[in-house]
């Protein structure tokens, strides 16, 4: 369903949520899956370990087919149920604590204000995503796991063509086999010569726990450098267009700078870039909201909907930068909860807190609903976004 | 108030030491949570009632 403006969500999603908040829906595969819009839903099935995540399992309500894609690697993180899912998370979670993100923040600063002189030193109008939003999140993610950013091009062509949509099938299994080969070389190097890095780190530890698995860890980097890469970038491109078209928003930001923390959970509501990231399959029947749902059937747990619940959040669809949305639903709930949140989160808060300080004049150079937003893609988002300061 | 953690279900999602960094804290190996203390009041417990909610993995609890 289209966004009804750039911002809100799609006003069927209200009428759903008040007529039939548990409902059943025909994806484009021609499977049926039941579709929950309110928040209190979302999170209850979320954190029910009933509902599985095994993306390879013929009966997972895929939204496209993906046959292909499945046979090409081990399942990740996002794919595992118990109990496989809860060791597995946990040999890479430590990398990935509160403490470990603010140990990184130097370095992130560092390459957010060389990311801004980039941009500076354009010809106006010039592109924020090109400038700023993908290579800065691109570039924390080559370094944290070893990665070289050199080959940025790369990774970033392939990942913008899996999350896409409009692939074609063949396209789709051509750029995982691409992004999968790429990464199954670096990692047999630095199996011979482990880097300090967190690829690095989890070689030594998989030895260290007798537990060597070469694919796991191809899969796993595939994972982390694709989620890191698309989602954080189209959440600043967003943030930024948010910001500046809410004015009086961006001025208590600027008066305030101890509120880019609560702005960042607020514009991650608000967005709900992967608004489909949270689809199961029911292992039992399980009763969601006074519906019974079958096992065997599918579930997606419309975030987007949750956090634009008026249940919820009062005035759900205006930007309140000051209303501490904590609880929404943008990274998930329950076991699979966004691995690389708090990176996100702080990522976001230095660029938002360092952007208007240093470029207080920044302007979008071109009329707001003119802009090439992402409306068919896994991920929400732009494409790019001309800017202006002088 | 008197705070339980159920380590088994944690994530490790860091929400808690978000919340209230003065009760929680995270095993630097596993991710896991570590409480820094577990009897807190006053706006502290509020920030504690807050994460037991947050908490994606429904791993905290609170008593009286
Ligand atoms: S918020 Fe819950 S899952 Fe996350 S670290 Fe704290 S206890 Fe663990």
């Amino acid at each position: 369903m289209e966004r009804r403006c750039p911002y809100a969500p799609p006003a069927e999603y209200d009428r759903i949520r008040a007529e039939n908040p548990v409902s059943q829906v025909e994806l484009p595969t021609g499977k049926r899956a039941w579709v929950l819009t309110r928040h209190e839903d979302v999170r209850a099935m979320l954190a029910d370990p009933r509902f599985s995540s095994d993306r390879a399992n013929p009966q997972f309500p895929a939204l496209v087919d993906n046959t292909r894609m499945r046979e090409a690697f081990k399942p990740s993180l996002i794919s595992m149920d118990p109990p496989e899912h809860g060791p597995a998370r946990r040999a890479v979670v430590g990398e990935f604590t509160v403490r470990r993100m603010e140990a990184l923040r130097p370095r992130i600063q560092e390459i957010v204000d060389q990311a801004i002189d980039d941009l500076l030193a354009a010809e106006e109008p010039a592109d924020l995503v090109t400038h700023l939003s993908l290579p800065v999140p691109s570039l924390v993610i080559c370094e944290l796991l070893g990665v070289p950013y050199a080959d940025h091009e790369f990774f970033q062509q392939h990942s913008g063509r899996l999350l896409s949509r409009e692939t074609t099938p063949e396209d789709r299994r051509h750029a995982v086999d691409q992004l999968t080969g790429y990464l199954d070389k670096l990692i047999v190097e630095k199996e011979a010569a482990p880097t300090d890095d967190l690829l690095g780190r989890q070689i030594v530890k998989q030895r260290e726990d007798n537990n060597v698995d070469h694919e796991a860890l191809v899969s796993l980097a595939f994972l982390l450098l694709i989620a890191g890469h698309e989602t954080t970038a189209n959440m600043i491109s967003l943030g930024v267009v948010a910001l500046l078209e809410h004015p009086e928003q961006l001025k208590l930001l600027r008066d305030d700078p101890g509120l880019t923390l609560s702005a960042v959970e607020e514009l991650l509501r608000y967005f709900t870039i992967a608004e489909l990231a949270t689809t199961r399959l029911a292992t039992e029947d399980v009763e969601i909201g006074g519906v019974l749902i079958k096992a065997g059937e599918g579930v997606i747990g419309l975030s987007n909907s949750a956090n634009h619940d008026p249940a919820a959040y009062e005035r759900p669809d205006e930007l309140d930068i000051a209303r501490g949305a904590r609880n929404h639903v943008a990274f998930g709930f329950g076991a699979h909860q966004c691995l690389g949140q708090n990176l996100a989160r702080m990522e976001l808060q230095i660029v938002f807190d360092t952007l208007f300080r240093r470029v207080p004049s920044l302007r979008i150079a071109r009329p707001v609903d003119e802009l090439d937003y992402k409306r068919n893609s896994t991920v929400y988002g732009l494409h790019s976004l001309p800017v202006a300061w002088t | 108030m008197r705070i339980t953690t159920d380590v088994d279900r944690c994530v490790g999602a860091g929400q808690c030491v978000l919340t209230e960094p003065a009760v929680f804290d995270q095993n630097e190996a596993d991710g896991t949570v570590v409480l820094l203390t577990d009897e807190v009041g006053g706006e502290a417990a509020e920030r504690v009632r807050e994460a037991t909610h947050i908490c994606p993995a429904q791993a905290l609890s609170i008593s009286d």
